[in-house]
């Protein structure tokens, strides 16, 4: 095997390339060091797309949340519909996109908004149906309207559901954005697919595999600080 | 716009898309043959760990842990990784690699399903003098069916869904006829793009409903949720 030294050199045949897999190491600080600019900008790409489709996510399923729960007969069809999206295979959903939204970040971000959708919606919507019933017939007699006992009664008591749901969201959509790319825009999910095709080079592999699952778990403990954040109360009822 | 869709419609009509070696036939049968080893591994690792897990009592974190550390890995990094293992390309890699994302929902179910059996059947078994291992097989394991039915379809579904990015990596399957057809470009592939998309959409949807009918014919009706 001859000496390779990064990710851009290629071997000429790519047909022998097929018959052994070169024996890079695993992992290799000199790879790190030698694309440093590389890796900072899928690092990039990564956390951005994860962060506007988390928010996207957000700001569309608490209120679609809300509203399964407050209209009964819309909880049905929000859940069957999200569901159905939620089945559909990531390929399958970009390659839906793809002809219509291009090759682009856009495509990218509709697919993981819709995933993050269904798992935000189900949290919220759990959260509020735990509220007890006792808790609302007390806000009632204490005059609450509905938009009051929404904001400050039923909001407040579903936040550690609604926060799981934005944790299992964020760390799903960390690991789903690599798919993107196909489009060309994954992210470290694009160092990941070139240094397999390219030359199955280990350590681009390896390095941008465990940059993405310390982001998915950065993301978690963010999301679960916050949380402990803005509902102090459940950390005293846990002592 | 309309001209994808067309080109769409085109490839799905052209008989020789789909009877071709390496057409929607082949992948299919690949598909679904990669993802039915990868349920049986799931289930042959999954089942008994958790199963014993839930009879014991002990250990209970265990699974929340393993599906919280398998949602942080990325499918495709996995599917990349294996196959520059000892395991090989194909089939030998791709299987474990799918079979690892097939594991949390088994897990789950597995030790949910035993460990909620209700304990007044429980105890009214020991009380009748059975043995542990007989509460495990004739008391806890008739009670968990439902459970495992509904982790099972859970599982199939998953792996069916992932079973799509082992293309990426030469793995072969339906995701194939999308790969291929990113390959080929959007100008001239988009209509095999649009086809893929909708062929594999439809099969992750198809196996759901099958599944699902399957998980509620196996669930008697005492242990069906009231609804």
């Amino acid at each position: 095997m001859p000496f390779r030294g990064g990710a851009d050199l290629r071997p000429d045949d790519v047909s022998a390339m097929l018959d052994a897999v070169p024996d890079d190491p695993w992992f290799s600080w000199s790879y790190i060091q030698n694309n440093a600019d590389a890796l900072g900008a899928a690092f990039t790409e990564h956390v951005e797309l994860t962060a506007l489709a988390m928010l996207f996510a957000a700001v569309l399923a608490i209120p679609l949340g809300v509203c399964a729960y407050r209209a009964r007969w819309l909880t049905a069809p929000i859940l069957a519909l999200s569901g159905v999206l939620y089945t559909v295979p990531s390929l399958a959903l970009f390659a839906l996109l793809a002809p219509f939204l291009g090759l682009t970040a856009t495509t990218v971000l509709v697919g993981l908004v819709m995933y993050a959708l269904l798992i935000i919606v189900r949290g919220t919507l759990t959260g509020l149906r735990q509220v007890p019933e006792e808790v609302r017939d007390a806000a009632d007699g204490m005059g609450y309207g509905s938009f009051a006992m929404l904001m400050r009664i039923e909001i407040p008591l579903a936040m550690p559901s609604i926060l799981t749901g934005l944790r299992i969201a964020a760390v799903s959509t960390v690991a789903l954005v690599t798919v993107g790319a196909v489009l060309g825009r994954g992210g470290l999910g694009g160092l990941i697919l070139s240094g397999f095709r390219n030359n199955l080079y280990k350590p681009q592999i390896v390095t941008a595999t465990v940059l993405c699952v310390a982001l998915a778990l950065a993301c978690d403990l963010l999301l679960s600080w916050l949380g402990r954040l803005i509902t102090p109360w459940t950390r005293k009822a846990a002592r | 716009m309309n001209d994808v869709i067309s080109q769409a419609v085109t490839w799905l009509n052209d008989p020789l898309n789909w009877t071709n070696p390496g057409g929607v036939f082949d992948r299919l049968i690949e598909h679904l043959w990669l993802s039915a080893l990868a349920v049986l591994l799931g289930c042959l690792i999954a089942w008994p760990l958790g199963i014993w897990v839930g009879h014991t009592g002990r250990g209970g974190g265990l699974t929340v842990g393993v599906s919280n550390v398998t949602r942080a890995i990325p499918t495709l990094a996995l599917l990349s990784l294996l196959p520059l293992t000892a395991l090989g390309f194909g089939a030998p890699s791709v299987v474990p690699a799918l079979a690892v994302f097939a594991i949390p929902p088994l897990l789950a179910t597995a030790y949910n399903g035993v460990r909620d059996a209700d304990p007044d059947a429980r105890d009214a078994a020991y009380g009748m003098g059975l043995s542990g291992r007989q509460v495990l097989w004739r008391v806890e394991l008739p009670l968990a069916v439902p459970q495992l039915a509904s982790g099972f379809r859970t599982a199939s579904v998953q792996v069916v869904a992932t079973a799509t990015l082992a293309a990426l990596v030469n793995g072969g399957g339906l995701g194939l006829i999308i790969s291929q057809g990113f390959g080929l470009g959007m100008s001239v592939g988009g209509g095999q793009i649009l086809a893929g998309g909708v062929l594999v959409a439809i099969v992750a949807l198809v196996i759901e409903g099958l599944l699902a009918i399957a998980e509620k014919l196996l669930t008697p009706r005492s242990l069906r949720p009231a609804r």
